[in-house]
């Protein structure tokens, strides 16, 4: 216990930096997926079938697929193919997993956004139409708030299950939590054999995804008034 | 002279005739009535005139200005229908309100939007804002509604939405209101309320297109009846004509139905 109050504020500060690292890839994959999926969403609805079929398929392959297969891939092909790799130290690997996560994030939220746009009953467009609005009055004044209203629930799931995937990254030895706490079982900074932080890496996982359950609790009570 | 003419009117939905040669018109201040069994064409006949469907041959003319001709592609072009639109409202049978609006706000949007467009409005935005809020609230007050205005649909009945949904048509002014089945959706006892405010407007000649499978109220409320049967004006005349004295075994066939209660 001693011992573990002695290492408890050099593992917290490493814990620190890479949990920045952790959040760093979660909101630029957020920033990033949430208007590519919007864009992938419009495309598998696209009228002209070659398109839609085309984005169907993508967005098969990397649902379908395991975002650590994708992750591997995107970060040892370029160097597998051309040579040398593209993605070059703790940047190159950060853009790496931005790439994979921000793609495979969008065709999960395309896939939301499709469920949510086409759940609106065509009855409020139809009554837009009849009451004289252009197709952009009705988007944003009448169907884009009930869209909304829709995808917040299975959105916060995917946005929770977003933070703890961020931890896959550690597989092409991004330094973010999970890799910071690992550090301290093979040996870093005088301290080595030490299994806790590596558990204790969970605690930053719960109070974050708890700050945000709460927030977007918020947003959905938020929309209530309307049904 | 009339103020609606619809001549030869076509529509089919993929290999299906729906609408086969519709021809007819209606004078200021009547009121139409439109019956027929499921299927007959009624409510896409309604569709077509509010330029939800596009018929596919035919002619639609308001006050003799010519709103639609199949054979003049520049009557079909989404700006210009989106103007003579207007010239029809159209309740619906589920409503369609705006559920993130209060029912004043469902009453307001449009004619806000509308009033955007104009010249002025950035001079007199206080001004216009005011005039288009006291002409909603005195429609819903007309529709009996004057306690329910900052209600949202899901807190209403759904007589209450149908008599929202009828204000917000009535707020464009429209030169025709169409009704498609406006109380198909409700219980008997919420019908009458509906059913009394389209009576209301009956009286104060407001020119009415009604799709209606309430066969008393057709009788009672119009001016004139058409009969539709399978894309077909199977027979028309006044109330007292279609119903007391029908010449058409499918009409008689029909109206059998309703008489024998």
């Amino acid at each position: 216990m001693e011992l573990i109050l002695e290492q408890f504020p050099i593992v917290i500060h490493s814990l620190n930096i890479g949990f920045i690292q952790t959040l760093k890839l979660f909101f630029v994959t957020l920033l990033g997926a949430v208007p590519l999926g919007l864009i992938i969403s419009f495309g598998s609805m696209s009228r002209f079938r070659p398109l839609s079929y085309l984005v169907k398929i993508i967005v098969w392959i990397i649902r379908g697929t395991p975002l650590m297969i994708q992750l591997l891939i995107i970060y040892y092909f370029p160097g597998l193919v051309f040579g040398n790799s593209i993605w070059i130290g703790e940047t190159g690997r950060f853009l790496a997993a931005a790439v994979a996560f921000i793609f495979n994030y969008a065709c999960y939220f395309s896939e939301i956004y499709r469920g949510g746009i086409q759940g609106v009953p065509r009855g409020q467009e139809e009554a837009g139409l009849v009451l004289g609005m252009t197709r952009s009055q009705i988007f944003f004044k009448v169907t884009l708030l009930q869209m909304i209203k829709r995808i917040v629930p299975p959105m916060s799931n995917e946005i929770i299950t977003l933070v703890k995937d961020t931890s896959l990254a550690r597989i092409i030895a991004l330094q973010e939590i999970i890799w910071a706490g690992q550090s301290f079982l093979k040996g870093s900074q005088g301290i080595s054999g030490a299994i806790w932080p590596l558990f204790f890496t969970a605690v930053y996982y719960l109070i974050f995804n708890g700050i945000l359950t709460v927030l977007l609790g918020g947003l959905e009570k938020k929309l209530d008034y309307f049904r | 002279m009339a103020i609606l003419e619809v001549e030869h009117l076509h529509k089919n939905f993929e290999r299906t005739e729906v609408l086969k040669d519709i021809s007819f018109s209606l004078e200021k201040g009547q009121v139409l009535s439109i019956i027929g069994s499921s299927g007959s064409g009624k409510t896409t006949l309604l569709r077509c005139l509010n330029f939800l469907e596009r018929p596919d041959k035919g002619v639609i003319r308001v006050n003799g200005e010519t709103l639609f001709d199949a054979e003049n592609p520049v009557t079909t072009q989404e700006a210009e229908i989106r103007r003579k639109r207007l010239h029809f409202g159209l309740v619906f049978q589920s409503f369609n309100l705006f559920p993130q609006y209060t029912a004043l706000g469902n009453v307001m949007l449009a004619k806000e939007l509308l009033a955007k467009a104009q010249p002025d409005y950035k001079a007199r935005k206080k001004e216009i804002h005011a005039e288009i809020e006291r002409e909603a609230k005195s429609l819903l007050d007309q529709m009996g509604l004057s306690d329910r205005m900052n209600n949202y649909p899901h807190q209403l009945s759904g007589g209450q939405c149908q008599r929202v949904a009828i204000a917000r048509a009535l707020a464009l002014k429209p030169v025709i209101l169409c009704f498609d089945e406006p109380t198909s959706a409700l219980d008997p006892e919420l019908t009458g309320e509906v059913l009394k405010v389209i009576r209301g407007l009956a009286d104060q000649e407001t020119t009415m297109i009604i799709v209606t499978h309430e066969m008393a109220f057709a009788r009672d409320v119009s001016s004139h009846v058409i009969f539709m049967d399978d894309g077909h004006i199977l027979e028309q005349g006044t109330p007292e004509r279609v119903f007391e004295h029908p010449e058409e075994e499918r009409t008689k066939q029909f109206l059998s139905r309703f008489t024998r209660g």
